[in-house]
């Protein structure tokens, strides 16, 4: 036995439990970022990218740089924003109660679960005609279009959410005489949370893409209307500098969600 | 407090569980009640603290809860059914929360059950932070906190390793000697059964029936591992159960 050990070599066990767990590594987005845009510059440069197809990242730049200076960046975020903001925090809140409801209610959960199914799909643009009829053709048909997107995401989130709540977690609480209310605000509401905030994300994202659509079919001011007239004279530095602006706003309310879920989901390991 | 159970019978769908079992819990008294898997045990305790409705049979209480008492029935669960966001302390204030106890009152309680648990050093983790044994702690200090007539433990040492089970049935122990509680003890494990239960009811397989109700003579506080009397008993429990626990195993197969 020994003999046999002292002659064949020892081998350290490899190993083979690495990998399929994505961390987030810090820089990399950045780095990924400044290649492409670096790739761009220098197609245009070169000339290998037409004019036609892309504007030069640099020139993109300059124009939010001169619309920062010119105090234009602000004239057309400023409506967008309270736009967005009103809009979803209408929709979020109506979506959030309603899918509570659905959740702890069988009746309301007949009755308005079909309803829901029904209104998802519907692409909402197609009805901002049938608002601007409603509402007029100021801020609050555009208030109700991205109210009403933000709204069905929200609600399909939540029920979800308030359903996949431990019901051992309901139990102990009814064990314990809690009362009905204690037991929705202390154990369900906060079960429910997580599945609320992720929720919140999609619905964050369909709200802008809904403001965009509201704002090129009827505003003044607006990051909307911005690259709809850039579009309409092809001044692509400009309707590039408009989507830089949307995705920046993309990216910020996606980290500021993040930022409430670091929060409030401390309790998760 | 008492409890009586009297004949009860109870179905889930075509699947008869519990046949025609009666039982008294009296003041004082730890009841443990096994039996092979699936026989119904869990159902048994729910049924007890009104958490479902037999379809035949009833469940008495007899005498007053004690003065102060917020909640006579109390459970400890198997998995200990904290809750995630909340800290030992907060777990613990839940229910007296329900009770408008708050601020200083609310304080003076919780460290004096968080004392009798052992936890203090805990207060302010949340339960991802714990181990498994420090989990059912808190679950145990938070069914003290409302004073229960009755406690109704569901194999709650049964998700922890046997060092941890040992210590956990020493600090139950300590606890009734120092203010005996009344309790419904489910376990699987006749180790436990013989060490924390003044009389151990035996159900058999599914359905469940009342196999047999043994004493347990010797006091509590003087139980130990190893006790030729305990052991004699386990064997004793082990032969009434094991025919059972063997047809139970193969019925499983079956379904
Ligand atoms: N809510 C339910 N609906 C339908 N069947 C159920 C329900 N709860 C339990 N059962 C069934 O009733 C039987 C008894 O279950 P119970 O949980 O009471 O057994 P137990 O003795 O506690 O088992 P274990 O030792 O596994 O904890 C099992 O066959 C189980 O599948
Ligand atoms: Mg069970």
């Amino acid at each position: 036995m020994s003999d046999l050990s002292q002659e064949t070599e020892a081998r350290p066990v490899p190993f083979r439990g690495g990998g399929f767990r994505p961390v987030a590594k810090a820089g990399t987005g950045v780095v990924v970022f400044v290649l492409l845009l670096a790739l761009v510059e220098w197609g245009t440069r070169a000339g290998w990218i037409s004019n036609l197809t892309l504007p030069r990242p640099s020139d993109v730049a300059v124009t939010l740089i001169d619309m920062a200076r010119s105090g234009m960046l602000w004239t057309h975020v400023a409506p967008s924003l309270s736009r967005l903001v009103i809009g979803s925090a209408m929709g979020i809140s109506a979506g959030i109660g309603v899918g509570v409801l659905i959740g702890l209610f069988s009746h309301v959960r007949a009755g308005l679960i079909p309803l829901v199914a029904a209104l998802f799909p519907i692409p909402k643009i197609a009805l901002l005609p049938l608002f601007v009829i409603w509402f007029g053709i100021d801020e609050a048909s555009k208030y109700a279009l991205i109210a009403l997107g933000t709204f069905t995401p929200t609600v399909v989130a939540t029920y979800g959410a308030v359903d996949n709540v431990d019901r051992t977690l309901i139990r102990m609480g009814q064990s314990f005489g809690l009362s009905w209310l204690s037991i929705v605000r202390k154990i369900v509401l906060p079960g429910a949370l997580p599945g609320i905030l992720s929720g919140l994300r999609v619905s964050v994202a369909i709200g802008i893409i809904l403001l965009v659509a509201a704002e090129m079919l009827g505003a003044e001011y607006g990051i909307g209307a911005y690259i709809l007239q850039a579009g309409s004279l092809y001044d692509l530095e400009r309707l590039f500098a408009g989507v830089v602006i949307l995705s920046a706003l993309g990216v910020l309310t996606s980290w500021g969600i993040g930022r409430l879920e670091m929060r409030l989901l401390r309790w998760r390991s | 407090m008492e409890l009586n159970v009297q004949s009860l019978t109870h179905r889930y769908g075509d699947v008869p569980v519990l046949q025609d079992v009666s039982l008294t819990i009296a003041s004082g008294e730890i009841l443990c009640i096994v039996g092979p898997s699936g026989c119904g045990k869990s159902t048994l305790l729910r049924l007890i603290g009104g958490l479902e409705r037999p379809d035949v049979g009833r469940i008495l209480q007899r005498g007053d809860a004690p003065e102060g008492c917020l909640n006579p029935l109390t459970y400890v669960f198997q998995d200990f059914a904290l809750l995630p966001w909340r800290t030992v302390a907060g777990n613990v204030s839940l229910v007296l929360e329900d009770h408008g106890i708050r601020g200083g009152a609310a304080d003076a309680i919780i460290n004096d059950v968080l004392d009798r648990t052992k936890l203090r050093d805990f207060r302010a983790a949340l339960p991802r932070q714990l181990s498994g044994g420090m989990k059912q702690r808190v679950a145990i200090a938070r069914a003290l906190v409302v004073d229960p007539a009755v406690m109704l433990l569901d194999e709650p040492l049964s998700a922890l390793d046997a060092q941890t089970r040992d210590l956990l049935m020493e600090d139950l122990v300590a606890l009734w000697s120092r203010q005996p509680f009344t309790a419904v003890y489910v376990t699987h494990n006749l180790a436990e059964a013989v060490r924390l239960g003044h009389r151990i009811a035996v159900l058999s397989r599914r359905p469940g029936q009342l196999r047999e109700v043994l004493d347990v003579d010797v006091p509590l506080a003087e139980r130990r591992p190893g006790d030729p009397r305990l052991e004699a008993l386990q064997a004793q429990l082990w032969q009434v159960m094991k025919d059972e626990a063997a047809a139970a195993d193969q019925e499983l197969l079956h379904v």
